[in-house]
């Protein structure tokens, strides 16, 4: 733990904060339906969306439609993307002749991408065509974000309406949120990106001889080096800041074509918590109380510095036999890092990236120290509020804020309240459901894959680390996080499907109750504040925000850590 | 319904044509024409021959090369078509083997080295494609290179010094030594 380490991070923070209130302000502008310069460019385009679709963009729907619309959109954009890695092989700009992707496993990536989940069970680089990545990856990168980003824009219209039917328009939201917010702001990192290296091109990979030629383990000379490239910048960008986080290559962003140097990094990992953390101030600007942006923000800031500490604090430890070996280990935990990035930033990124639904990588979390680990499975297992994805963190975080009146209006015996809205049984219930189907599913999903002995046999790593590589991937995957405890071979019949079924029901089940409590509060009208009412801008609102989303967590999970990570650290250690 | 469909389809249509054809190849064009050498992959050539990348690690085992970092990629290490760390967690016993076997090879090159190994050595980087080793990982290599190869240590030690790179804008990430770029220096001093 060095100095440095400490000025990288808090510069980190710093950029990220400052940015909170342009970006925020921006966005806000963008949903409220102002001018926002680049309207004056790309206008015509919207328009033309709008006059092909046959919609009048004025013209609002309620909650049941609204849903109605993204789940008709995800699903055409599944069927697209499963048949498009079903045909790749007959289809052009696939230089390295990949032949079609296996069923399970297409299906299995098509539910990924749409639910911006991105977990792969596969590697980018011997599996998809240049064309899948781009027709099939890139553009679900944008409309899965997209469809969050609207979502959470028509829940918070909830608390801004009163006496209203309508809560917005599916299709102009999402088509907003592409134009005017993902698709410049991708342009600029994606060319960012390429000068510090990262490639995009549309040529085969190139062969290189190698400088030494080596002998390889079968006894047989090996002269060349065959360097994957591709069209990987423009899905880098996209992937980080819409916290999709499939990597164009299998190892993600360690990889050096992918990530190559510590600026690329430190754009890459800026990038997975810009707009959500962003949004938090486009909340409070569209709710009329920039406060409540704020004081959500600060929830988020309080359990990201708490995380990120003890994932720092613990890769900077190693094994204690390696020292035993005559190996110097101040460096750290590095089984498994970039020497480029060092302990601080894989730490980092490893908890900003599971903070948010992004689950991109810059190191490997399966060779991470147990409690080290534990940092990224737990942040996903308290449902990805701290930031989160872009659009579902924030819906996800006001679930948490309305369970949190709702604790404190039983304190004191009076109907809870949040921004003027009474909260009631029908947005007890939502939030309920949003909260516990995705605990539901990790643990039961979990549990019968320890039962089974061929997705037992899927394991890497022995004992208690093997536990905690099936409980991190169904976590994975009910978040739509999407990063994995690599070492699981889920390339199989079994984890393609049942992680598949996962990704749909952590995806929809929370993103249906949000629509549905901002559909009923936009029905409500306004109660005027009284002596009685929590305010929700102050530090006491905040303290109670960040213990009810640790404690909901926490009351989920221990027993199943305690059994992975836990034990694992007590016998390193030992 | 019908009209659900429809704007789906088209919705759908609309965005794989902006985001998916026009905005990758924008950036493409922008690539080819700004970043000429970075967006290709930064290789570099010598005649008409592609002897590697600036950005991705070789595979080296001979004592008058500076060795890489341990590779996890399959089939063989340094496969650059197919990037892979090795998963291992800290508890798992095979890790502590594959640590034992690579200090066992480094000792073996130079049995007289007293310094303690840096831990980038024997453990496999993320991508398994790394060129970088920490400059102390470097310091480690440079008597052993310099005795196989006949130079003095001052000589090897400069080139290890031009391919050392600090921190970026003088804080971000680690300082580091790009071993392929230093052995190609080094073959061009001696073969």
């Amino acid at each position: 733990m060095t100095a440095n380490d400490v000025l990288q991070i808090v510069f980190y923070l710093a950029v990220l904060l400052i940015l909170v209130k342009p970006l925020g302000w921006y966005m806000a502008r963008v949903y409220e339906g102002k001018p926002v310069g680049l309207d004056r460019v790309l206008g015509p385009l919207e328009r033309l969306i709008y006059r092909l679709c046959d919609l009048d963009p004025q013209k609002e729907v309620g909650w049941k439609r609204y849903a109605m619309g993204a789940l008709a959109f995800n699903a055409m954009g599944f069927a697209f993307l499963y048949l498009l890695q079903r045909v790749q092989g007959s289809l052009p700009l696939n230089p390295e002749h990949l032949a079609a992707v296996k069923t399970h496993t297409a299906f299995n990536t098509a539910v990924s991408f749409i639910t911006n989940t991105n977990w792969q069970s596969y590697g980018g680089e011997t599996t998809m065509s240049y064309l899948t990545q781009m027709l099939g990856m890139t553009v679900q990168n944008f409309v899965s974000a997209a469809t969050a980003m609207a979502v959470l824009i028509a829940m918070i219209r909830g608390f801004v309406r009163r006496n209203s039917e309508t809560i917005g328009n599916f299709w102009v939201d999402m088509t907003r949120s592409v134009l005017y917010i993902l698709l410049p702001v991708s342009i600029l990192w994606a060319v960012a990106l390429m000068s510090q290296g990262v490639v995009q091109t549309y040529s085969s990979y190139p062969k290189t001889s190698l400088i030494e030629p080596v002998k390889g383990a079968d006894g047989k000379m090996i002269t060349e080096q065959t360097l994957a490239v591709g069209p990987a910048a423009s899905q880098i960008a996209i992937k980080q800041l819409g916290t999709n986080g499939g990597g164009f290559f299998n190892a993600n962003s360690a990889h050096p074509f992918e990530n190559p140097t510590p600026l690329s990094n430190f754009l890459e990992v800026l990038a997975i918590l810009m707009l959500p953390a962003a949004l938090c101030y486009t909340f409070g600007k569209m709710v009329g109380d920039v406060r409540q942006g704020w004081a959500v923000l600060a929830a988020m800031v309080v359990i990201f510095g708490g995380m990120l500490a003890l994932c720092w604090y613990s890769e900077q430890q190693s094994p204690p036999w390696m020292a035993q070996l005559g190996v110097d280990t101040t460096a750290g935990n590095m089984e498994g890092k970039e020497v480029r990035f060092g302990i601080a930033n894989s730490a980092l990124w490893a908890t900003a990236t599971t903070c948010a639904s992004n689950g991109s990588v810059n190191s490997m979390h399966d060779s991470f120290t147990p409690l080290g680990g534990l940092v990224p499975m737990l942040l996903i297992q308290l449902g990805e509020v701290v930031f989160g994805g872009v659009g579902s963190g924030l819906y996800g975080m006001l679930v948490f804020a309305i369970i949190a009146v709702f604790i404190a209006g039983l304190m004191v015996g009076r109907t809870p309240e949040y921004l003027g809205k009474k909260i009631e049984a029908f947005e007890i219930k939502m939030a309920a459901i949003a909260i516990l189907i995705p605990v539901i599913v990790i643990l039961i999903g979990a549990g019968a894959a320890v039962m089974i002995p061929a997705a037992r046999a899927s394991t890497a790593n022995p004992g208690a680390h093997g536990f905690s590589e099936i409980l991190y991937a169904f976590s994975s995957a009910a978040g739509n996080n999407g990063s994995a405890f690599a070492g699981l071979s889920a390339d199989t019949p079994f984890y393609n499907v049942s992680l598949g079924l996962t990704m749909l029901i952590g995806r929809y089940w929370v993103l249906i109750p949000a629509l549905a409590i901002g559909g009923s509060l936009a029905r409500k009208t306004i109660v005027p504040t009284s002596a009685g009412t929590l305010p929700t801008h102050g530090p006491l609102f905040v303290g109670l925000l960040v213990v009810v989303v640790l404690i909901i967590g926490a009351l989920s999970f221990i027993p199943a850590l305690a059994l992975g990570p836990i034990v694992e650290h007590l016998l390193m250690f030992q | 319904m019908f009209l659900l469909l429809r704007r789906s389809v088209i919705g759908l249509l609309m965005m794989t044509i902006i985001t998916g054809v026009v905005y990758p190849a924008v950036v493409t064009a922008i690539g080819h024409v700004v970043f000429p050498h970075r967006s290709q992959g930064s290789l570099i050539v010598r005649g008409d021959e592609i002897v590697g990348s600036e950005l991705i690690g070789q595979p080296f085992d001979s004592p008058k090369y500076f060795w890489p970092r341990p590779s996890a990629t399959d089939p063989v290490p340094y496969n650059a078509g197919s990037s892979s760390g090795s998963n291992l967690g800290p508890t798992n016993p095979k890790l502590l083997q594959a640590v034992q076997e690579r200090v066992a090879r480094l000792k073996a090159v130079d049995p007289n080295n007293r310094l303690l190994i840096p831990v980038d050595l024997v453990t496999a980087s993320g991508s398994g494609l790394e060129a970088y080793i920490s400059p102390a990982a470097a310091q480690y290599q440079v008597p052993r290179v310099a005795r196989a190869r006949g130079l003095t240590a001052v000589q090897v030690q400069q080139l290890v010094t031009e391919n050392t790179w600090g921190r970026q804008w003088g804080f971000l990430g680690e300082p580091r030594t790009n071993v392929v770029t230093l052995n190609l220096a080094l073959d061009k001093l001696s073969k």
